[in-house]
């Protein structure tokens, strides 16, 4: 790595995000309860990484996205960019933020507009952002990304209902990279598709990347997938952190008890693998965020958890120099 | 003779655009204690393959071809002929959890529903039964969450409910439509994990429709491949994932994102998946292959044995020993 890139574009403190959600109690003055959905995560991004997110639903990956666009503001905590603090930052700061950080969602068709045509949708970052423009360049852009992301032009005044799962990921994906931002927040990109068009939008992620130069934060249950794109990850469980390493050390070496069920629970594609293959089945339900179990979170449905497990302050720590865990016993 | 045998099935829906096919001249063997699994995208006629076995395709589908469980059409039934085999002999687990158990009515009375009707044993005895088949999934304090209603569980847990509701008649052929699709991975691994305990426990036939090779692999001793409605390539577990043989069984292993092998570029079928109600003349994956010829487009190729192993029925003009390269690629031997 460059000595530009050992300055993390992007560093998350300790942020936490809490909902205040109804009490225990049937009355609607009932003292309200305070749900946890990310609780103390912390990690640094540098330029052009690819970090990968995992844990399964309910783990808060989806909500610390948000988080960090501030399209939830976190309750504690500080998201720091480029050097600048934007935790306590105004509408403006935020508003200048998000032409280097833009996102892609999960479900393609929900997340366009069903009243826009495509020129609309892939032109309107450019309109909000850089009304300096005129409607012809505004324009010029617009086809010259439709290509990039393998649109035909002629779709150029089409609906999105016209087009299909894949394609309406690609005019996400066009929208987001229109503003060449530095940093995009891929949240599940690629879980609403099937393998065959999953493949073309990996693909299609791995080589914009690479030319532009971005970051990407990429959110998925699928650790297969996670393990193809990313260059680190983080893995969550019940809002906390619980490991964060290279690529390779997690799934070489995974130090967590929690990444070891996951990585064991995914089927292989090779029937001999997959039918000798001992599975460390994690007991019972994932426990209410309401009501977290204290210390490790994971204690309760861990196979090696110890008295001090329930007692501990548990945090992230570095065990080798390629990963940390949070895990006492590690 | 066979459990279920199943041969040319079609599957037609009359829509506002003309008649649309959504399967085309599947053909299947179960024998006892088999487990066979039905893999394909969306749109490739897995699920209508088995909803038109069951008699639950929606009221515009019409179907040709048949369907026979031991012997009899299960295609040709009445609905009163078929209540008595559905929910008894065959048994069905959906996608979504939720959505197929009914909100209003306690899982206690969904199940006991059940044996009343098909065993005619009184709701006292049923409730027993069903408290020991919701053991044997494994719902902890079964005795207590029987009186609760299904948005009181996890979706986990409502799978299990799901599972022991279809076992409740012990029944021979256990059809299970994406029974994991809709859940997260740790919780899959238990419910696959069940579900080959209770084969082994029950000699239960298990026909299993997925997306995720995956899966299959896991669970599966034959595989059909299916494609814009029809059977691609049909053989043994082994066969399929080791020596594919259709240029799309290939694509698929290719375009997978692995854990078992490392970073190798994935290979992306290119294009997108067909529309229904516009099938190509011939093949319907001959817009996506990148082994067709012209002769692809104009002539359906028939599902016929392969010339490399007899053992495997594949539906390609390109004859086999010329894609054994290609296969050699994904399978990763």
């Amino acid at each position: 790595m460059s000595e530009q890139a050992k300055q993390p574009i992007l560093s998350v403190r300790d942020v936490k995000v809490h909902f205040q959600v109804k009490g225990d109690g049937k009355w609607p003055w009932s003292a309200k309860r305070t749900l946890k959905a990310v609780d103390g995560v912390s990690f640094d991004l540098y330029a052009g990484e690819t970090l990968g997110v995992v844990g399964e639903s309910g783990c808060g990956k989806s909500t610390l996205s948000r988080a960090i666009l501030n399209l939830i503001p976190a309750t504690a905590g500080e998201i720091v960019w480029m050097g600048k603090d934007l935790t306590r930052g105004t509408d403006k700061d935020w508003h200048a933020v998000r032409k280097d950080i833009q996102m892609i969602f999960q479900d393609p068709l929900a997340s366009l507009n069903p009243r826009m045509t495509v020129a609309h949708i892939i032109g309107e970052p450019l309109r909000v952002h850089k009304p300096e423009l005129s409607e012809a360049e505004v324009m010029k852009r617009v086809r010259a990304m439709m290509a990039r992301v393998g649109l035909r032009e002629q779709m150029i005044n089409r609906y999105p209902h016209e087009f299909s799962g894949g394609q309406c990921q690609r005019i996400g994906i066009a929208r987001a990279l229109i503003l060449e931002p530095k940093l995009i927040i891929c949240d599940e990109p690629v879980s609403a598709l099937d393998v065959s068009i999953q493949a073309q939008i990996i693909n299609l992620l791995k080589e914009l990347q690479r030319e532009m130069g971005l970051a990407l934060i990429f959110i998925a249950h699928d650790l297969a997938v996670v393990k193809h794109i990313s260059d680190r990850i983080l893995v969550m469980y019940l809002g906390r952190e619980m490991e964060l390493a290279q690529k390779h050390a997690l799934y070489d070496a995974p130090a967590h008890p929690y990444t070891r069920a996951l990585l064991s629970a995914i089927p292989i594609p090779d029937p001999q693998l997959e039918k000798n293959k001992v599975i460390q089945i994690l007991q019972g339900d994932l426990p209410s965020p309401i009501n977290p179990p204290s210390g490790c979170v994971f204690r309760t449905r861990c196979p090696q958890a110890e008295a001090r497990c329930g007692t501990e302050k548990i945090q992230l720590r570095r065990i080798s120099e390629q990963s940390q865990s949070s895990c006492l016993l590690a | 003779m066979s459990l279920l045998k199943v041969s040319n099935l079609g599957v037609q829906f009359q829509t506002n655009d003309g008649v649309v096919s959504a399967v085309n001249g599947v053909s299947f063997e179960l024998e006892k204690g088999q487990t066979l699994g039905i893999v394909g995208e969306s749109g490739s006629g897995k699920s209508q393959t088995v909803l038109a076995m069951m008699g639950l395709l929606a009221r515009n589908g019409k179907t040709s071809g048949e369907a026979l469980y031991q012997g009899k059409n299960l295609l040709a039934m009445s609905p009163a002929e078929l209540n008595r085999i559905r929910g008894d002999r065959l048994a069905m687990i959906f996608q979504d959890p939720m959505t197929s158990l009914n909100p209003y009515l306690t899982v206690e009375r969904q199940m006991t529903e059940v044996l009343e009707l098909h065993k005619g044993i009184s709701r006292r005895d049923a409730k027993k039964r069903a408290i020991e088949l919701l053991d044997a999934v494994r719902i902890p304090e079964a005795a207590r969450r029987i009186n609760m209603y299904p948005h009181e569980f996890s979706g986990g847990m409502r799978q299990r409910v799901m599972i022991a509701m279809a076992l409740l008649c012990e029944p021979e052929v256990l059809i299970a439509d994406e029974p994991t699709t809709a859940l997260d991975v740790t919780v899959q691994a238990q419910i696959l994990t069940l579900l080959k305990e209770l084969q082994r426990d029950f000699g239960t036939s298990i026909v299993m429709i997925t997306h995720d090779l995956g899966v299959v692999a896991g669970l599966c001793e034959k595989v059909m491949v299916m494609y814009g409605g029809r059977a691609m390539e049909y053989g043994s577990a082994d066969n399929i994932f080791y020596q594919p043989s259709h240029p799309y069984t290939i694509g698929l292993l290719g375009a997978l994102p692995r854990l078992d092998h490392d970073g190798s570029e994935l290979v992306s079928i290119p294009g997108n998946p067909p529309n229904m109600a516009r099938m190509p003349k011939g093949c319907p994956f001959s817009e996506r292959c990148t082994h067709a010829s012209s002769r692809c487009a104009d002539e359906l190729p028939a599902l016929a044995a392969s010339s490399v192993n007899p053992q495997v029925l594949r539906a390609c003009h390109k004859p086999a020993d010329e894609l054994q390269q290609a296969a050699q690629e994904v399978a990763h031997v």
